[in-house]
């Protein structure tokens, strides 16, 4: 072991025999490192407000026709705050699933084709949503 | 030993003896303590809410598409099943609220003591079924008046 590969000693009596290297990379045997579980919970902490937001909204505007709620999709804060919703809403979906598979679906390539349709199926419906929602910002006079 | 997994739970006692070493048991052998089921309920609303996601795409595309469309999503709402939905997804919604800022807050390493894993999860289905209601409460009084 040479000198810039010193085992890093935790505590007496336990020594980590991982490279400095390896450390910074912090990526794992997997080589995935730690990206799914942080963007999991990134995505979970801009739902909180955004969460709250969506469900007062939702309630002050129950029973409204069609015209008066594209009106208010339209409006930019809330064509804003609509669009920031559905990004984080199926990015966190399509994390979410995937880990049910991991746990449930023993077969790998059953596992794997599920895990591609639900984030091309999460893809596909966030780009509807947001699409629909920029119809209504764009054509909102 | 008939199945070669055995092969991992087979040993010797103290009068070196081959002895098979107790396995945790399955999931039907357990009492279910209440932090089991706020897992499962985690996970099965988070599921839920993934259906319920659809409901927010047609409303959204609906609203954008124009008055009969957008009907067309109010009438199925406002019907028995839609309903139904509607009641299942908010409590799910609140439920994976609630549970995942419980979530982040364990992240952060606070909460993990047994004690207070129990009661915690007593006040999340507390705090759902509170603002369960609430919301609908709110909800049935801004549309009947």
């Amino acid at each position: 072991m040479g000198a810039a590969q010193k085992p890093t000693v935790t505590s007496p009596g336990i020594t980590v025999m991982r490279s400095q290297l390896g450390r910074v990379r912090g990526t794992g045997a997997a080589h995935a490192g730690s990206h799914h579980w942080k963007a999991e919970r990134v995505t979970a902490i801009a739902l909180v407000p955004l969460t709250v937001w969506f469900v007062v909204a939702v309630l002050a505007h129950l029973g409204a026709d069609q015209q008066s709620m594209a009106a208010w999709a339209g409006r930019p804060w809330n064509a804003a705050l609509l669009l920031a919703l559905i990004a984080m809403n199926f990015h966190h979906m399509h994390l979410g699933l995937q880990v049910v598979y991991e746990d449930y679906i023993h077969t790998i390539p059953r596992r794997e084709a599920a895990i591609l349709a639900t984030k091309g199926a999460c893809l596909l419906l966030g780009l509807l949503a947001a699409v629909a929602v920029l119809k209504l910002a764009v054509m909102a006079h | 030993m008939p199945d070669i997994r055995d092969a991992s739970i087979v040993a010797r006692n103290s009068d070196a003896k081959l002895v098979m070493r107790p396995v945790s048991p399955h999931l039907g052998i357990y009492r279910w303590p209440i932090t089991m089921v706020a897992s499962i309920l985690n996970r099965a609303t988070g599921i839920a809410l993934s259906v319920g996601s659809l409901l927010l795409v047609w409303w959204l595309v609906a609203a954008a598409s124009g008055p009969q469309p957008f009907a067309a999503v109010q009438g199925f709402v406002a019907s028995p099943l839609g309903l139904l939905m509607l009641l299942g997804w908010t409590a799910s919604l609140f439920y994976h609220f609630f549970g995942g800022i419980r979530h982040l807050v364990w992240d952060a390493g606070h909460g993990l003591q047994k004690t207070d894993l129990n009661w915690v999860t007593y006040v999340i289905l507390a705090l759902t079924l509170a603002a369960t209601i609430l919301v609908w409460l709110v909800g049935y009084l801004s549309v009947a008046v």
